[in-house]
């Protein structure tokens, strides 16, 4: 069996842990029409162009487009929690947990400004022992 | 590519279904067995005639198909199981006529089927990428996520929402087969369990069991039967990758796109609609697919609902058979469910839910992340 890594892993592909750096969110641009997404691909989802796609580090502020309070989830997930979408400052759209903030209609505001923090991902491990970083969206 | 009306024609000749319900004490294969033996003697056709079977499931395992249709007599004709998420009936159908159009069988059948559990789908809470993300594969929160994103562009309101439940629960009163057929009112959908907020309980279609089959023949096999349907549309499109997250794009791109080529294929448009049964897995959807439909402009699917214009009686019947939210989800029988309903409806079949002078009746069935069918049927 594998050993567990020393440091977390990352949640998912686009969330880069650079050594002694700071986590970040990395979008992919389309150098023909500016439009970001999320994830490697090799054609530009919106305007076509191929081979015009970079990686680019994504900025940790945005606002809140819309959530979801979720009262019921798998066995073992904490409920409620709140899940949203956010448009990030320079492009990008990302879906993610909203935490800092009671998970009530009347605290949350579409069109909120959030920033993205980096934190474990709720304390849990996998199979192989190996502890997660994830992304998170604070009230800013 | 979809398969072309320049083809062979293909006709429906036969469908049938079980009830949809939890049937916890029935097997899958018992369930199949009920819907292509009601199918084949609905269209006169012996099982021992059928060239090819297609089977649409999602979680029934390996070859359920040859396992369900071998005990309904269909023994030794290829079985090919078919699978495309929430779609998997729809693209059993859609194969089944692409066979007969392509003149590779003169007698084909659409089998769908699936035994469900209770709650949740099943997936392993240990998997920390699965719940440190917001909720990826839950569908009930991607929807609120929806009618978030489409009530901000348009203003769609949770009353609206709500009365797409009452209209399609209304439907399935005089459905037998429906899951679920209490009426419901405004206020019980609002004030029902929130599953996630907004969305409540009777806003979200319930998880059930249950299998359908069509007959699917041959110009002259189909001379020889009573009141065959034409399919003047079967379309099958898949999703391509979109940008970003943006919520409402899964659910316009694709459907759009599907129904825009079977109005081309079938040569008609919206306005030409009678009866139409689509993908309603939530009660936003709905109202979402009436714009991808065409059968009002983009932004105004709450007002249509609202209005009432897709009630039995109304511009056009939705969900006759009380649609995914009152009749019931079992995956892979959906798609030829949808089939069963909108020919019965044509044939005039319907007892107290028919639709008067049905002629044109459209199925829309989506599996997400992959794909979209349309299929246009015609007196
Ligand atoms: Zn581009």
């Amino acid at each position: 069996m594998t050993p567990p890594a020393s440091t977390p892993l990352p949640v998912t592909d686009f969330l880069k842990i650079p050594e002694g750096g700071e986590p970040y969110l990395e979008g992919q641009k389309c150098k023909a029409c500016g439009a970001v997404f999320l994830g490697a691909r090799g054609v530009c989802s919106k305007c076509g162009a191929r081979g015009q796609i970079e990686a680019v580090r994504l900025s940790d502020r945005g606002t809140l487009y819309v959530y979801s309070i979720v009262h019921r989830s798998f066995p073992g997930v904490a409920v409620p929690y709140v899940s949203a979408v956010v448009d990030l400052e320079g492009g990008g759209t990302v879906k993610g947990n909203l935490i800092g903030i009671a998970p009530d209609p009347a605290k949350i505001r579409m069109g909120m400004p959030v920033r993205v923090v980096f934190r474990d991902a709720l304390g849990r491990k996998d199979k192989e022992g190996n502890s997660y970083l994830s992304y998170f969206f604070e009230p800013a | 590519m979809e398969s072309r009306n320049d083809g062979r024609e293909a006709l429906v000749v036969g469908v049938s279904m079980t009830a949809f319900a939890r049937h916890e004490d029935r097997a899958v294969e018992e369930l199949g067995e009920e819907a292509a033996r009601a199918a084949l003697a609905d269209a006169g056709i012996d099982a021992a005639d059928v060239e090819v079977a297609f089977c649409g499931h999602v979680f029934q395992g390996i070859t359920a198909g040859q396992r369900a249709l071998s005990r309904a007599g269909i023994a030794g004709a290829p079985v090919i199981n078919v699978e495309n998420a929430c779609a998997s009936g729809s693209t059993a159908f859609h194969q089944a006529v692409a066979a007969v159009r392509g003149g590779s069988a003169k007698i084909a059948l659409a089998l769908g089927l699936e035994k469900m559990g209770r709650g949740a789908i099943p997936a392993d809470p240990g998997d920390v990428r699965l719940s440190a993300r917001a909720g990826v594969p839950l569908m009930p929160g991607m929807f609120a996520e929806v009618f978030r994103a489409h009530s901000r562009r348009y203003g769609t309101t949770l009353e609206q929402i709500a009365m797409v439940s009452v209209k399609n629960r209304s439907h399935a009163v005089a459905n037998p087969r429906a899951h679920f057929r209490a009426p419901i009112t405004v206020e019980d959908v609002l004030r029902a369990r929130p599953v996630a907020d907004p969305l409540t309980v009777l806003m979200c279609c319930p998880t059930s069991s249950g299998a359908a089959a069509a007959v699917v023949v041959s110009a002259d096999v189909a001379r020889q039967r009573c009141k065959p349907i034409a399919v003047a549309a079967s379309v099958l499109c898949s999703d391509r990758p979109g940008p970003g997250d943006d919520p409402l794009y899964m659910i316009v791109d694709i459907n759009t796109r599907a129904a825009a080529r079977a109005y081309q294929q079938a040569g008609i448009g919206p306005d030409d609609l009678d009866v139409i049964e689509l993908h309603d897995c939530f009660a936003i959807a709905e109202v979402i697919h009436y714009e991808n439909l065409g059968l009002c402009p983009r932004g105004e699917g709450g007002k249509f609902a609202a209005a009432g214009a897709s009630r039995i009686g109304g511009k056009v019947a939705v969900s006759t058979s009380g649609g995914l939210l009152s009749k019931g989800h079992p995956l892979g029988a959906t798609g030829v469910a949808q089939v069963v309903e909108v020919v019965e409806q044509l044939r005039g079949e319907s007892g107290a839910r028919q639709v008067a002078n049905a002629r044109v009746g459209l199925t829309h069935c989506q599996g997400f992340g992959g794909a979209a069918a349309v299929h246009v049927l015609t007196v």
